[in-house]
């Protein structure tokens, strides 16, 4: 279940390019922590670390350590494919498997981990549609293609398909970031309920955003274009909004730059 | 003039200008043409063709004293002319279905090695490797199975007799050597290997970088990737590959023709060295054939030519079928 995540030393490099620089965080389970920053700076490739999607990449390459609880990510004999199964993900872009039914779009990661009873399996899509808050919408159509969903419920959809698999953390990249307002409030309504069961990280480059649903708010920023991205400050996010320890922080906030 | 004075915004050209006086719209126009006249002529060719086939063929099927559909000889340069089609059309949709069975699996099967697998260095030179094999003229493929393939297959075909006679197919009825549908079966094989690949591959190459990654976020292998991401994506592109594959099998001649020895005897039993196809049957015989003979070959043609719309029919149903959950509505 819902487990913290610990991050020491963390730097990120495509090929020769370093993207982020020394990372060290921790993250409490059961809270949503934001991740803001300008574009560029390296927000969503520290998000794929943390279930080491960033090395399918090519070029890409880790150093540093991600400990879940006690185990760590980066350990010489995890297998990243493992990793996966227990830190699930939510793209910037829905991605339902499109040629796969609402039904078998949930079903995909219990399939995988070899967990196929059909009864069993119902019960779970059933659990995690709910789950989603997008049960009631497609309940008579589950023999459908996910992809003629809308796109607020393809979301969701993606939500209830990564958390079928009972997952310790869920990450979310930009998950509103191709949305229309009246379906990012149900995501972000959806967030507040997922976090009583996991541990959430949401990178948004919308500040009210972040302000709404997260507890902790984390700050990256980059000195200049090429250079690597950093962590500038980490706070609780009522902090972070009304006065942050650190000056860019504020500038980026205010709409100064960025 | 109104438009003259100073205090006006500067002149834009007037909205109700005809279309075609500035040379953009004449330009339009002219493309319209060309491109409505050329679709034009396509149907025009087509129809000609199709026109030009049924009367010769039916200048011959009048003339048959047997039964086009139920005879087993061909016999067309004789008075009266007799002959009938059954032995080809079993011969090249026998030939043709052996192709495709070995030819699509171990197509796919290259296709997503260069695609997933093979490390960039290695997939570029493999690639253009498998699009030579394409460059290959077809009596060179003829040539090497005639003296090659051929003597080398014998064995097989024994071997293949002795042990799985009860398949049916393998079982050989009649002697001789491996001038058969089996062989002709791996020669197509090997030459539709290449234009299934790299159709298969190009598409395998085009999965959205997203959808394969909505596996790899669920913890999915890289088989798995390929079995919930790829493989969905890519089948109606993998079924297009296949037809044009089966396009080039079925129409095949001078390989076919270079390999069989034609002998009008029906047989399923792929070891058997009798049999023909259509296009090998018009290549051996039209030289030879008098005015009613060349008809008569016209006709199979003709039945060929249905039985190729027949396939590209079937393969676009099959696509359409899958329409609702195809990779494009991604």
């Amino acid at each position: 279940m819902a487990k913290r995540i610990d991050v020491s030393g963390l730097s990120a490099y495509y090929g020769s390019h370093r993207a982020i620089d020394d990372i060290s965080m921790t993250v409490e389970p059961r809270s949503v922590t934001a991740f803001i920053g300008p574009s560029g700076c390296g927000k969503s490739t520290f998000l794929r670390t943390l279930n080491r999607m960033h090395e399918v990449t090519p070029g890409g390459r880790v150093e540093g350590k991600v400990l879940l609880d006690d185990e760590n990510l980066y350990g010489p004999n995890v297998d990243p494919v493992a990793v996966r199964r227990t830190v699930g993900m939510v793209f910037q872009r829905p991605n339902p498997f499109p040629t796969m039914s609402i039904f078998d779009n949930v079903a995909a990661g219990l399939r995988l981990n070899g967990q196929a009873r059909k009864s069993e399996l119902a019960d779970v899509v059933e659990k995690s549609l709910k789950g989603a808050n997008l049960w009631n919408e497609v309940k008579d159509r589950l023999n459908k293609p996910g992809s003629g969903l809308s796109g607020g419920q393809q979301q969701r959809l993606c939500i209830a398909r990564a958390i079928a698999v009972e997952p310790d953390v869920l990450l979310m990249d930009e998950p509103c970031s191709a949305l229309d307002p009246i379906s990012t409030l149900a995501i972000e309504d959806l967030i507040g309920e997922l976090k009583e069961r996991f541990t959430i990280v949401i990178v948004t480059h919308n500040m009210q955003q972040a302000a709404r649903v997260s507890d902790r708010t984390a700050f990256f920023n980059l000195a200049a274009v090429g250079q690597p991205g950093k962590l500038i400050e980490i706070d609780d996010t009522e902090r972070i909004f009304a006065n942050p320890s650190v000056q860019a922080t504020e500038d980026y906030i205010s709409g100064r730059f960025g | 003039m109104a438009s003259t004075t100073p205090m006006d915004t500067p002149p834009a050209p007037p909205l109700s200008s005809k279309p075609g006086t500035s040379t953009g719209r004449a330009g339009d126009n002219i493309f319209a043409g060309l491109s409505r006249g050329s679709g034009i002529l396509l149907l025009v060719i087509m129809a000609s063709i199709a026109v030009f086939l049924t009367y010769r063929a039916s200048l011959a099927l009048s003339k048959n004293e047997g039964n086009f559909f139920t005879t087993f000889e061909w016999d067309a340069s004789l008075t009266p002319p007799v002959f009938g089609i059954p032995v080809l059309l079993v011969g090249t949709i026998l030939s043709s279905i052996v192709a495709m069975v070995i030819a699509v699996p171990i197509a796919v099967g290259i296709a997503l090695f260069i695609s997933h697998y093979a490390p960039r260095r290695l997939a570029a030179p493999l690639a253009y490797v498998i699009d030579l094999l394409a460059a290959v003229p077809s009596i060179i493929y003829g040539l090497w199975g005639a003296l090659v393939l051929v003597p080398y297959l014998d064995g097989l075909n024994l071997w293949l007799d002795q042990y799985f006679a009860w398949t049916y197919i393998f079982d050989q009825t009649q002697p001789g050597v491996a001038r058969n549908m089996l062989t002709v079966g791996i020669l197509l094989a090997i030459m539709i290997l290449p234009i299934v690949t790299s159709v298969s591959r190009e598409v395998f190459l085009q999965v959205p970088r997203m959808n394969e990654e909505a596996a790899l976020a669920l913890g999915a292998t890289r088989w798995e990737v390929i079995r919930l991401s790829v493989l969905p994506f890519g089948r109606s592109g993998v079924i297009s590959a296949s037809m044009l594959g089966l396009g080039r099998a079925l129409g095949e001649t001078m390989a076919v023709a270079t390999v069989l020895s034609p002998s009008f005897v029906l047989s399923f039993h792929l070891t058997d060295p009798v049999g023909g196809t259509f296009a090998q049957n018009i290549a051996a015989k039209f030289d030879e054939a008098n005015a009613t003979g060349r008809d008569a070959l016209i006709a199979s043609g003709l039945v060929l030519f249905f039985l190729t719309l027949l396939v590209n029919g079937a393969a676009r149903l099959i696509i359409a079928r899958r329409k609702e959950y195809s990779g494009a509505n991604a």
